[in-house]
């Protein structure tokens, strides 16, 4: 069993920089990256009678367009580097849903960008780095 | 108020726009003979009393199909209300279905339809009628009412329509057509198109007229006197553009919106049920005297009852149908479950929120007594005369602004915003039955919409009598339609509640971690 790494991956340059040191990372450890991407989500967010009726054709549209767009093109870029890659899209609370997900990979470590999409609100919420540095049950890297 | 009235752009706008004020005048009042000449043979039908009695026989109706699934299914509101919030909370949601609609995103959007002006002026109107004792029938209708939301919840959720697509579509119309085929029961097809009939009519009712007529009522009564037309084409505008021109970031403002304003609602009322704590005891006293007694108001005990159960029915819709069709939209491998979420409806909407209402407009002391009997005082419409002659919206606005006059602002925020997203509910209800009666389509989606914005205009401009009388006479007729199909159906949630609670009890069903 390989030591797992997983990276919280966004598509944004910083992402791009968590992902190149991880890869740095398993190579010398001889362990795998899971590519993890969150599509933050509240269940108890409000919606529109409308938005009920769709949301179940929206999930696999925006689970589809993740897959398609983010993770795969980055899947088979890290092919190259000889390094077993895997990948898991979830729905979520960003930083829990990442910490569950390396939990259940029994992950050695977690890395990620310091700075994600959306850095506007998150001066307001707080990152998700900053929440990850506060709750993460496996070390933490956070990559500039 | 007058003078604050000349400095707002509304009735500034509007005053420019109608020179004379005569003309404006006469085309309300056309608007309104027009509609209650339209609609007066429908509502003496609904409302007829049964023969030998002054009780409508719908009231009746209600109440005794309430009773009856709640005596059926073993008062399951009292029974399972710990494992709904539980639901609700997602503590047995599987984390892997995280993205699809949860059962608080459908209990809310659900509820958002529900508490309307019904929790605000219905109320009103039923205590001003009924008197205090009304507020105790109203919390009995919402308690039995419980039950009938579980039953017709359960239902939409069980069969409804899912397409390839991925898109869902439920309610009333589905399980009746679906369910009474799999009991072998004839007259589903005929029962689901009479049902989205009085649906529609529901929808440009008391889900779309009555609440632009309060809302204009609310805003007259704290910015001064203006025609109605004018309110009802400023709100079809808005609702046009949502609706009809596809701006969803309104809807979806409003839905973020709403249940701020609802708790800021029970907010309001709560401070002032403080204030006046000294009063809480005597108004329960009035409440409970006025509930076996009348306390003199018209039809005595009788007319408390029919006022308490016709508001409760109107402003938690149990029974009606409608709001299984916002419901029946969540993801769950157990269809029960949204029973369990649905009967909390009724709950928040009735119990917690028209209580408050009726309370603080009884503890304000609105309604007047004569000193000499201690009976309230009848006027000649039949209803109890009040402080300032209001009735209506108007009634609640003069409780909300007597102890802290600042709080009629609050209460005109939260109608209109109440109204807009009632109406934004409702408009889906009535689609949904249109196009199960004709079909989907561009064409005849954009028809039914452009009629729905059309009786915004009618709602607001006419007077509250007529527009009352028929959203209820709407409501009710569905409830006829959906009653009846749930007493036929009713075995079938009988096995699924049995069938899940055994599971639940036997550790089967647990909480996912």
């Amino acid at each position: 069993m390989s030591s797992t790494i997983v990276v919280a991956y966004d598509g944004s340059d910083s992402a791009e920089r968590a992902m190149a040191f991880a890869v740095e990372r398993a190579k010398a450890i001889g362990g795998s990256i899971l590519v993890a991407h969150v599509l933050e989500w509240s269940p108890y967010s409000f919606l529109t009678a409308e938005e009920l009726e769709e949301r179940h054709i929206r999930r696999k549209e925006e689970m589809a367009r993740a897959k398609e767009v983010l993770v795969e093109p980055e899947l088979a870029k890290l092919a190259s580097s000889g390094v077993p890659v895997s990948s898991d899209i979830r729905y979520g609370h960003v930083a829990e849903t990442i910490i569950k997900i390396a939990e259940e990979s029994a992950a050695v470590q977690i890395v990620i960008g310091r700075q994600g999409q959306g850095s506007f609100a998150a001066r307001f919420f707080g990152s998700t780095a900053g929440t990850l540095v506060q709750t993460c049950p496996v070390p933490l890297t956070i990559v500039p | 108020m007058k003078d604050l009235s000349r400095k707002l752009a509304l009735p500034a706008a509007a005053a420019a726009l109608f020179a004379t004020p005569a003309l404006s005048q006469s085309l309300d009042e056309t608007i309104n003979t027009a509609f209650a000449a339209s609609t007066g043979w429908f509502v003496s039908l609904i409302f007829a009393p049964i023969p030998g009695t002054s009780f409508p026989w719908i009231v009746a109706w209600l109440v005794v199909g309430a009773s009856i699934f709640s005596i059926y299914f073993s008062f399951v509101q009292f029974r399972v209300l710990g494992h709904s919030i539980a639901l609700v909370k997602g503590d047995y949601s599987d984390p892997n279905d995280a993205g699809e609609v949860s059962h608080f995103q459908a209990l809310a959007t659900a509820l958002s339809g529900t508490v309307g002006l019904g929790n605000i002026a219905g109320v009103a109107v039923a205590v001003g009628i009924g008197g205090p004792g009304a507020t105790f029938w109203m919390i009995l209708a919402g308690l039995l009412g419980m039950a009938s939301k579980f039953t017709e919840c359960t239902l939409a959720v069980k069969y409804r329509n899912e397409y390839e697509d991925g898109r869902v579509s439920g309610g009333p119309m589905y399980y009746m057509t679906k369910g009474f085929k799999i009991r072998g029961k004839p007259g589903g097809k005929i029962l689901a198109i009479v049902f989205a009939v009085f649906t529609i009519l529901g929808s440009f009712g008391g889900g779309n007229m009555f609440q632009a007529n309060q809302a204009h009522a609310q805003l007259t009564n704290v910015f001064g006197d203006f025609p109605g037309f004018i309110t009802g084409l400023v709100f079809a505008a808005i609702v046009f553009a949502v609706i009809v021109g596809g701006i969803k970031s309104i809807a979806q403002v409003t839905e973020k919106v709403v249940p701020f304003m609802g708790v800021l609602y029970v907010g309001t009322a709560l401070i002032i049920l403080l204030i006046n704590m000294d009063k809480i005891g005597w108004a329960f006293g009035q409440i409970f005297e006025g509930a076996f007694t009348g306390l003199g108001v018209a039809g005595g005990l009788a007319g408390a009852l029919i006022q308490g159960f016709k508001r409760a029915a109107f402003s938690n819709e149990a029974g009606v149908g409608s709001a299984a069709i916002a419901h029946s939209a969540v993801r769950t491998k157990e269809p029960i479950t949204e029973g369990f979420v649905a009967l909390l409806e009724p709950f928040i909407d009735t119990v917690v929120i028209c209580t408050m209402t009726a309370l603080v407009i009884i503890i304000t002391g609105q309604l007047m007594v004569d000193p000499a009997t201690g009976l309230y005082i009848v006027g000649e419409s039949g209803a109890i005369q009040t402080v300032d002659g209001n009735s209506g919206v108007a009634l609640t606005s003069a409780a909300f602004s007597q102890s802290i006059p600042f709080f009629r602002y609050i209460l005109v925020v939260a109608v209109i915003l109440f109204a807009f997203s009632t109406m934004i509910s409702w408009s889906y209800y009535g689609l949904k039955a249109w196009t199960f009666l004709f079909g989907e389509g561009k064409t005849t989606e954009l028809v039914f919409k452009l009629i729905f914005c059309f009786f915004v205009i009618v709602g607001a401009a006419a007077s509250l009598g007529p527009v009352i009388d028929f959203s209820d006479a709407a409501i009710f007729a569905m409830a006829v339609c959906n009653i009846s199909a749930l007493y036929v159906l009713m075995p079938i949630v009988k096995a699924e509640m049995d069938s899940y609670l055994s599971r639940l009890k036997s550790g089967e069903i647990r909480k996912f971690a």
